[in-house]
C-alpha cells in the first residue's frame, strides 16, 4: 500500500494566547476524503489554517508530514506549489486585482515551481471557461476584482473554481458549505465530486452533516476542544446529526482525554 | 515679510523691466497686480491653515533663477520616452517654461480648434486669451498662484469651439532642466458648448537637479462640454512642484481632473472646481506615491454653486519611508445647490511606520436637500490578503507588489482611454517602492 499523503501526529497549536489544538492525530491516503466535524470553537478551522501555513498560529508540538516531507517547515506558498489548496472559510476581497490576473499568476507560480512553462492567456482562458461552466459560474466574475462584491455563494464557488484550475493533490475545504443555500451547495458539491480522483485527497471541515449528503467521505472525525474524540465511517456523521455533538462530548469522560483517533480507516 | 518674498519679487521686477513695452497693457496690469498681491501675502507658512502641514521653507531658502531657455541640446529622442503609444492630436513641449518648437508637433486639427502657446496667442492679440486669463483663478488662489501670474509669459492655450469633438488627446509636456531653475507655466483651456477633448499635462525633468515648477491651469467648460484633464507630475525627486487647477463648469458640463503624482521632493497641488450650472458634474481623481522624505500635499475644493450637480472624488496615496502626505478635500454646497450629490473618498496605504498622512475632509453645506458622503481610511497592506495570495502560490514579495499596485489600480483602471490608462499604470507601477519581505 502506498504511503499516506498526510500524516499529522500529536499536533499541538497555540493561537490568540491559548492552546487550540491539543494533540491531533490524522492520517490520510491519497485519493481519500476525510471530514472533520465539530462544534464552533472546537479547533477545526484552526487545523485547516495550520495545514495551509497561516502565520498567526504557533505549533508547539507534533509533526505533519505531507508526501513524506516536513510540512511545517514549508512557507505557505511552498505548500501551495507542492499541491496543497485550502478553500477559505472567508475568502478575502482584493479590490483592484482582477480575478483572471490573480488566478493566472497563481497557476503560473505553481507551474514554474514544477518546472512547467507558463500557460499563455488563450490556454488559460480555455481552462478557466471550462471550469466555470462546471460550477455554473457567471463568466463576468472573471473580469471582476477578486471576490469584491461577490455574494457569499459566489465567493465559495470562486474558491472551488480556483481549486479546479490549480488541481491540488490535497484540498482542504474550510466550511465551504457554510452560508450556502441548498442549490448553491449542490453546485459546489458537484464541482468537488467532479474533482475526486485517486491522486487527490480532500479534507472537508464542516459544522454540519448536510454537506456530507452530497460529498460522501471515507472517514469522519469528530473534533472537540482541540482533540479528535472519535473517528469512523460516513455513518458517524449521520449519528452525530441525530444525536448532536453533546453525545460525543458527553462520552469524553469515559474515554479520557486521550481520545484521539487511532489510525483512521484506510 | 520681506524675507519670504525675497528673490521672487526682485526677479519679477527685473523681468518686467526687461520685457519693456512688448506685452499688451492688460497682461502688464495683471502681472503687476499679482506681484503686489504676492508681496502682500508672502510665501505661506505653517501658521497658515491651508499650509499647516506643509512647510515651503526649502523653497524660500533657495534662489531660483528664470533661465532663458535650456532647450538647446535637447532632441526629440529625449522627449519620446514621455509619450504614450497611441494617437495624439498635438504635442506642445516646453523647456523651463519656454516653448520648444523643435520638440513639438502642433498638429493641424482645423475646425477652429486652437492649440497654441500662450506667448504666441498673446502676441497675436487673440481675444480669447485676454478673456480667459485670470478668469478661473478670479480673486482667489494662494501666493504661488499670484506668483505664477506675476511671471506669466508662456504656456498653452487650448480652445475648442462649440460642438467640436477632438478625438485624440492633446499633450502639453513641461520639462525642467538645470540647477535651481524655475518655471511658471500657465495653461488656459476653453471648452465651447458641447465640445469634447482630452488634455494631458506632463511635468518631467531632464536630469536630477533641484528646480521649481509653479504651474497654473485655468479651465472653462461651457454648457454640455466634456473635458478629460490629466496632470502627471513625475519630476526629479529633488524638485519642488506647485500646481494649481482652477476650473469652472457650466450647465451640464462634465469635467474630469486626474492627478498622478510620482516625483518631487515637495509637491503641492490645488484643484478648485466650481460647478456653476445646473446638472454640471466633476470627477476629481488622484493617485500619488511618496517615499524617502518626500512630501505630497493635495488640496481640492469642489464648489457646488447650482442645483442638481454631482461630484465624485477619489484620492489614493502610497507612502513609504519617512514621507509625508496631506489630503484636504473641501466640498462647498451653496444655499441654492439643492439635489447636490457629492461623494469623496480618501485612502492612504502606509508601507512604513515612519510615513505619515494628515487627511481632512471639509464639508460646508448650506443647502438642505443634498447627498454628501465622505470617507477616509489609512491603513497598511492587509495581512490576510497577503496570506490568501501566498496560499495560492504567490511568494510574499509578489503578493505585496500585487496588493500595492492594486491599491491604486482601481482608480487608474477607470481611465477611459486605453493607451493613456496603460501609460499611466506603467508609470505608476515603476514608481512603487520594492517591497521588503
Amino acid at each position: 500500500m502506498a504511503d499516506p499523503i498526510l500524516v499529522v501526529e500529536n499536533l499541538h497549536v497555540r493561537g490568540g494566547g491559548r492552546e487550540i489544538l491539543r494533540g491531533i492525530n490524522l492520517s490520510m491516503d491519497a485519493g481519500s476524503i476525510h471530514a472533520v466535524m465539530g462544534p464552533n470553537g472546537s479547533g477545526k478551522s484552526t487545523l485547516a489554517r495550520v495545514l495551509s501555513g497561516h502565520p498567526e498560529y504557533e505549533v508547539t508540538a507534533g509533526t505533519v508530514r505531507y508526501k513524506g516531507q516536513d510540512l511545517l517547515a514549508m512557507d505557505p506558498e511552498t505548500r501551495a506549489r507542492e499541491g496543497i489548496f485550502m478553500a477559505f472559510q472567508y475568502p478575502v476581497e482584493i479590490p483592484g486585482v482582477n480575478n483572471t490576473y490573480f488566478l493566472k499568476a497563481a497557476l503560473n507560480a505553481v507551474r514554474a515551481y514544477r518546472g512547467q512553462g507558463e500557460l499563455d492567456a488563450m490556454d488559460f482562458m480555455t481552462v478557466a471557461r471550462e471550469r466555470m461552466r462546471q460550477l455554473d459560474m457567471d463568466e463576468a466574475l472573471l473580469t471582476r476584482s477578486v471576490n469584491e462584491g461577490f455574494s457569499g455563494g459566489e465567493k465559495k464557488r470562486n474558491e472551488i473554481f480556483q481549486m479546479a484550475v490549480l488541481e491540488p493533490a490535497l484540498a482542504i475545504l474550510d466550511e465551504t458549505d457554510s452560508g450556502l443555500d441548498i442549490d448553491a451547495l449542490k453546485i459546489v458539491a458537484s464541482g468537488v465530486n467532479a474533482m475526486r480522483s485517486p491522486d487527490r485527497a480532500m479534507l472537508l471541515v464542516t459544522h454540519y452533516q448536510r454537506l456530507l449528503n452530497y460529498i460522501v467521505p471515507d472517514v469522519v472525525h469528530v473534533l472537540s476542544d482541540g482533540l479528535i474524540l472519535r473517528s469512523g465511517g460516513k455513518e458517524l456523521a449521520l449519528e452525530l446529526e441525530e444525536r448532536g455533538y453533546g453525545w460525543i462530548e458527553g462520552s469524553r469522560a469515559s474515554q479520557g482525554a486521550s481520545g484521539s483517533s487511532e489510525a483512521a480507516a484506510r | 515679510m520681506e524675507t519670504l518674498t525675497n528673490g521672487f519679487v526682485a526677479e519679477a521686477e527685473r523681468l518686467a523691466d526687461e520685457r519693456g513695452a512688448g506685452d499688451p497693457a492688460w497682461l502688464v496690469r495683471a502681472r503687476r497686480a499679482a506681484l503686489d498681491r504676492f508681496a502682500a501675502l508672502g510665501l505661506p507658512t505653517t501658521r497658515d491653515e491651508e499650509w499647516r502641514f506643509t512647510s515651503v521653507a526649502p523653497i524660500a531658502e533657495t534662489r531660483f533663477a528664470l533661465p532663458r531657455d535650456g532647450a538647446a541640446g535637447i532632441g526629440p529622442e529625449d522627449v519620446g520616452a514621455f509619450q504614450w503609444a497611441g494617437e495624439r492630436t498635438a504635442t506642445l513641449v516646453f523647456v523651463n517654461g519656454h516653448y520648444a518648437a523643435h520638440l513639438s508637433t502642433p498638429g493641424r486639427e482645423g475646425r477652429g480648434v486652437v492649440i497654441d502657446t500662450l506667448a504666441a496667442s498673446v502676441a497675436r492679440g487673440a481675444v480669447d486669451v485676454e478673456r480667459q486669463f485670470g478668469r478661473g483663478v478670479g480673486s482667489g488662489g494662494h501666493a504661488f498662484t499670484a506668483l505664477n501670474t506675476a511671471f506669466a509669459a508662456d504656456g498653452a492655450m487650448v480652445a475648442v469651439p462649440d460642438g467640436v469633438v477632438v478625438d485624440a488627446p492633446i499633450h502639453l509636456l513641461f520639462l525642467s532642466t538645470g540647477r535651481e531653475t524655475m518655471a511658471h507655466p500657465r495653461v488656459l483651456i476653453d471648452m465651447g458648448a458641447n465640445s469634447q477633448a482630452t488634455v494631458v499635462e506632463t511635468y518631467r525633468a531632464l536630469g536630477a537637479e533641484r528646480s521649481l515648477t509653479n504651474a497654473v491651469t485655468e479651465i472653462a467648460a461651457g454648457e454640455g462640454a466634456v473635458l478629460q484633464h490629466y496632470r502627471v507630475q513625475a519630476e526629479a525627486d529633488t524638485a519642488f512642484h506647485v500646481g494649481g487647477i482652477y476650473a469652472r463648469a457650466a450647465r451640464s458640463a462634465s469635467l474630469a481632473c486626474w492627478s498622478i503624482g510620482l516625483g518631487g521632493a515637495l509637491t503641492r497641488n490645488d484643484v478648485v472646481a466650481v460647478l456653476d450650472g445646473e446638472g454640471a458634474s466633476c470627477t476629481l481623481n488622484g493617485v500619488y506615491v511618496v517615499d524617502g522624505t518626500r512630501v505630497a500635499d493635495n488640496h481640492t475644493a469642489i464648489d457646488h454653486a447650482q442645483p442638481h450637480c454631482s461630484s465624485r472624488e477619489v484620492y489614493k496615496g502610497v507612502l513609504d519611508g519617512r514621507s509625508r502626505a496631506v489630503f484636504n478635500g473641501k466640498i462647498i454646497v451653496r444655499p441654492d445647490a439643492q439635489k447636490t450629490d457629492a461623494k469623496q473618498t480618501n485612502r492612504a496605504l502606509l508601507l512604513s511606520e515612519d510615513a505619515r498622512i494628515n487627511t481632512k475632509p471639509q464639508l460646508e453645506i448650506f443647502a438642505n436637500d443634498v447627498k454628501c458622503t465622505h470617507g477616509a481610511a489609512v491603513g497598511q497592506v492587509d495581512d490576510e490578503a497577503i496570506f490568501y495570495l501566498r496560499a495560492r502560490g504567490l511568494d510574499e514579495r509578489q503578493a505585496r507588489r500585487l496588493l500595492i499596485r492594486a491599491f491604486a489600480g482601481d482608480v487608474l483602471g477607470q481611465i477611459p482611454l486605453e493607451p493613456l490608462r496603460a501609460h499611466f499604470e506603467r508609470a505608476f507601477a515603476s514608481r512603487l517602492p520594492e517591497p521588503q519581505p
